[in-house]
């Protein structure tokens, strides 16, 4: 298998594989590990082989739509894909297929890349665990008993098994940081405005952001290429000036300065995982940067802040879901009977519950108090962020205070599934971009993954710094749960 | 106790863009129901509202004709609601800062002069329509809904005036005047039968003086200026009887019902409704550039009021001012360019308002007109106050004219429309019809009047009518005075 999609690029270019036999092994993969991985929601076999059949005449008439031209990708099923069912994980869109592709979609399908398939989510991306499907959950490729992280757990489980080389996620609050870091894959979320929202299914809208998942950092700042720039059907889409993601990679990181946050670490925070980023930081700073104890006292209180915004956003883009146009319909003897029993039936539990957590912090009285509050702390969290990159080039967490846990642990307790998210709530509030690289696996064989934060519009640095931390480590992607190779 | 009502006007303007407020669909009345709909106007999961920028120059013009002031920035919020023939379950409006605010708006009743308020004119989405099937169209009777999104996102401008009017009457005329000033910026095409326009009432009463406002009801569902007034006028004396006899206003949406005369409640409000506004998301503020504005306020079009005013100035009398300042603006080109060729702006002005109007509504033209412009009505009127043509005769000419039959003094010769207005050529006709009637002289110097209309028929029989009569008159009289 190649090791990457830059890597499939160069068989495909080469002629040593096709994209038919490049999309055949994917699909090997997927056939061979879904019924224990459940990873995703649609396998589209007939699609891919078509464009991937494309791709190959494609390059034999000397055709080269670029980096992601014949290679296998899984979209995070609240991408809405012509054609193609789109559930965004609820039971409330069962069956519905969408009539238009969303705009990172459409990016794809010029860049000649072969769409694999939907991948599983928490409902409406909201959760940590991919627990909250409506149609069952998915399991980590490391160990069967434990989550893949969530949302976005279906895309990080697909690419760390190797059924397709490139995955798309969203991240509203860690969605696909945290779970490629339970994975052990790379997963990154650009700068909010960077890659376009149209068609993305809203969770929260001034939160939400697409990002890869890839098996490396190249990889990643690859398909970012691709993804990202200015579109017009987004009001929120940047319109200025993009950095060059990849033109830093080989730079090494002598001179940087590094910033620990003081905050992501102690209480809540794995010993394994403390090892683990402990022992990157030092390779860091042998390799040249210098490290700087920052600390960002509102990342102690952007969980609560996250916690109102969030299902304030999600309450009203969620209200359209109403049995009225398309979707689930539950009759009722009036039309507003209709729609609330639609609702009661076709939205799960998690995502009631902040539909109610923001209907209540969005009402008459309660505004300033709730929302009006947590916006505050928003600015607060950007000023805190604006003065710690005074000092240093980029910020380093851990990306997830635990490795996977097991399945079934957190389901029960709202509270502590939120509390896996710490680490990458902040990142969001504030726009920023921010990404995850494997470093190790823990005693029990578990990947850990290490945050990497950059100002807005950092992502070249970024990477820099995330190349050298894929370089220190080493790591190997090879799930242990799952039979990945033939 | 005298009762003094307290009204305040909402105005829902749809704006005739060509696209809609947020999405690339036409902007256009009719057709087959569901065909000017896209991802984003039906609320499909993902799409996304992209602004207008036609949309906003509208109503920040609405807004300069009002006299507001212009939002620097300005932002956009959710309101949310859920109603099946609103997509998203929340319209796209604005909260605590409008496009325009604090503005005002003149208008004249009974000849008095008014200046009526405005608080504030945003922007906001239009919803579908719903249309109710069985048992008469009513919702709570219907057998089915069916939703039609044509409308859905059709840009909407919400025009809020103070509650400074006083009576029907000037709601009306607020409303009227209103609606004048939006149809001369030709943002909208104000069709009232179409929903482009849409008036809703704010009305209470207080005991005369009272400084406090009373409670308020809100009144919706008329269609025309006509209904407006009279739903005013039945909720302010529904209200004063209410309070006379002891009770006490229930604050409420009402609906005027047209054929009974009366309004209905439709819906007891506790407090106020909680739309849980906040700030759209997925839309960037509006930012008002000085600039943009001041290029805006340079391209405004005259304004009705200016243009009665500037009519009165020209010495037209109240009404036929009022009058011609509602004729369509190629008919006031006409006039503006006839007193320009020296007309005297009255007589232009009655004949656009008079004959010119009525010929066109006989002949239905809705087109450009053919032959009339401003050069040669005045020639026209100059015709007729020289006595080259009878008024009658002058009639015939405009018809000529607009008809295409070329400038008046042509069609006149070519149809021998003119008068003899020659006094030598006069003098040898008066002569011979004195001469023939010997005893008429005698009869007018004993004061008989009657022989003179005589003798000017006799005249007139021999010059073919086409003397002028005026002058036929004068020289008579002076030869049998002489």
């Amino acid at each position: 298998m190649a090791a990457g999609l830059a890597d499939a690029g160069r068989l495909l270019r080469s002629g040593e594989i096709t994209a038919t036999a490049l999309l055949e092994e994917a699909l090997g993969t997927a056939s061979r590990t879904e019924a224990q991985l459940h990873a995703f929601l649609t396998i589209d076999s007939e699609g891919a082989r078509e464009a991937a059949a494309q791709a190959d005449a494609d390059f034999a008439d000397g055709v080269d739509f670029g980096p992601l031209h014949g290679i296998p990708v899984a979209l995070k099923d609240n991408l809405c894909t012509r054609g193609l069912e789109t559930t965004a994980g609820s039971q409330i869109l069962a069956g519905y297929v969408p009539p238009y592709d969303a705009t990172v979609v459409e990016r794809l399908r010029h860049g000649g890349a072969v769409i694999v398939g939907k991948t599983n989510l928490d409902e409406f991306a909201m959760g940590s665990s991919t627990e909250n499907s409506a149609y069952g959950p998915t399991y980590n490729p490391w160990d069967l008993s434990r989550v893949p992280g969530g949302s976005s757990g279906g895309s990080a489980a697909v690419v760390a098994a190797g059924s397709a080389l490139l995955g798309l996620g969203s991240d509203t609050g860690g969605s696909i940081r945290q779970p490629a870091s339970l994975c052990g894959v790379v997963g990154m979320k650009p700068t909010y405005g960077t890659v376009s929202r149209y068609g993305l299914i809203a969770f929260a809208s001034s939160l939400d952001q697409i990002g890869p998942f890839t098996r490396t950092v190249e990889d990643s700042a690859i398909a970012l290429s691709t993804i990202w720039g200015h579109d017009p059907l987004d009001s929120t889409s940047y319109a200025g000036k993009y950095p060059d993601p990849v033109a830093g990679l080989e730079r090494g990181v002598d001179g940087l300065k590094v910033g620990i946050v003081t905050e992501l670490s102690g209480e809540g925070f794995e010993p394994g995982v403390e090892a683990a980023t402990g022992d990157m930081l030092g390779r860091l700073e042998k390799a040249g940067v210098q490290l700087v104890e920052v600390s960002l006292p509102t990342f102690e209180i952007a969980l609560s802040a996250y916690y109102l915004i969030a299902p304030a956003e999600a309450s009203s883009n969620l209200a359209r879901f109403d049995g009225i146009r398309y979707g689930l319909r539950v009759e009722g003897p009036t039309t507003e009977e209709l729609m609330a029993r639609t609702r009661a039936e076709g939205f799960g539990p998690e995502v009631t519950r902040r539909i109610l957590l923001g209907t209540y912090s969005l009402s008459a009285g309660y505004y300033d108090a709730f929302y009006g509050q947590a916006q505050r702390v928003r600015a607060a969290i950007q000023e805190d962020f604006a003065r710690a990159y005074d000092l240093v080039d980029v910020l380093v967490s851990p990306t997830s205070p635990t490795v996977a846990f097991e399945a079934g642990a957190r389901t029960s307790d709202p509270l502590a599934m939120y509390l896996s998210d710490i680490c990458n709530i902040p990142a969001n509030m504030a726009g920023h971009p921010a990404m995850t690289v494997p470093i190790g696996l823990d005693d029990s064989g578990l990947p850990i993954g290490f945050q990497v934060m950059a100002p807005p519009l950092g992502e070249q640095i970024m990477y820099q710094v995330a190349a050298e931390v894929e370089r220190q480590a080493a790591f190997v992607i090879a799930p242990t749960a799952v039979q990945v190779a033939r | 106790m005298t009762w003094e009502p307290v009204i305040g006007i909402e105005v829902h303007v749809e704006l005739m863009t060509a696209s809609k407020m947020f999405c690339g669909c036409e902007v256009a009345h009719g057709g087959q129901p569901n065909t000017r709909v896209c991802p984003t106007c039906l609320g499909l999961p993902g799409a996304l509202p992209v602004t207008n920028r036609a949309a906003i120059e509208s109503i920040m013009s609405i807004g300069l004709a009002l006299g507001c002031q212009i939002s620097p920035r300005s932002v956009f919020h959710r309101k949310n609601y859920f109603y099946a023939d609103l997509p998203k379950n929340y319209q796209i409006s604005q909260f605590d800062v409008p496009v325009c605010h604090d503005g005002y708006l003149d208008i004249e009743v009974d000849g008095a002069a008014r200046r009526v308020g405005i608080e504030r004119a945003h922007m906001e989405e239009d919803t579908g329509k719903s249309i109710h099937i069985g048992l008469g169209g009513r919702i709570h009777a219907a057998e089915r809904t069916l939703l039609d999104f044509n409308r859905s996102g059709v840009p909407l401008v919400e025009v809020v005036s103070r509650p400074d009017l006083r009576s029907a009457v000037e709601a009306r005329a607020y409303a009227q005047e209103l609606r004048s000033v939006i149809a001369e910026l030709g943002v909208s095409d104000v069709r009232l039968e179409e929903g482009s326009i849409r008036f809703d009432a704010n009305v209470s009463v207080r005991p005369e003086g009272s400084e406090q406002l009373g409670t308020k009801v809100e009144v919706k569902n008329m269609n025309s200026f006509r209904s407006l007034e009279r739903a005013v006028g039945h909720e302010v004396e529904r209200q004063t009887a209410l309070l006379e006899s002891g009770g006490s206003v229930v604050q409420e949406t009402r609906h005027w019902d047209e054929e009974s005369g009366v309004t209905h409640s439709m819906r007891v409000k506790e407090g106020s409704s909680d739309y849980r506004y906040f700030t759209e998301p997925d839309l960037v503020p509006l930012v008002m550039s000085p600039e943009w504005v001041a290029g805006l306020g340079a391209r405004l079009p005259e304004m009705p009021a200016e243009r009665r005013a500037r009519y009165l100035s020209q010495g037209l009398a109240p009404s036929t001012a009022g009058v011609l300042s509602g004729l369509d603006p190629g008919l006031r080109a006409v006039y503006d360019d006839a007193v320009l060729s020296g007309a005297s702006p009255q007589a232009a002005a009655n004949w656009l308002t008079g004959e010119v109007v009525a010929w066109l509504r006989r002949s239905e033209a809705d087109g450009p007109l053919t032959g009339l412009d401003g050069p040669n009505l005045a020639e026209l009127i100059e015709m007729v106050d020289d006595g080259a043509v009878s008024s009658s005769a002058a009639k015939e000419l405009l018809a000529g004219i607009m008809s295409g039959e070329g400038g008046p003094r042509e069609i006149a010769e070519r149809r021998d429309l003119l008068q003899v207005s020659d006094v030598g050529q006069l003098d040898g006709v008066i002569d011979s019809v004195l001469a023939e009637n010997p005893d008429a002289v005698g009869e007018f110097r004993s004061g008989e009047e009657k022989v003179v209309g005589f003798l000017v028929g006799q005249i007139m029989k021999a010059t073919g009518g086409k003397a002028d009569p005026r002058l036929v008159n004068q020289l008579l009289r002076e030869k049998m005075t002489g």
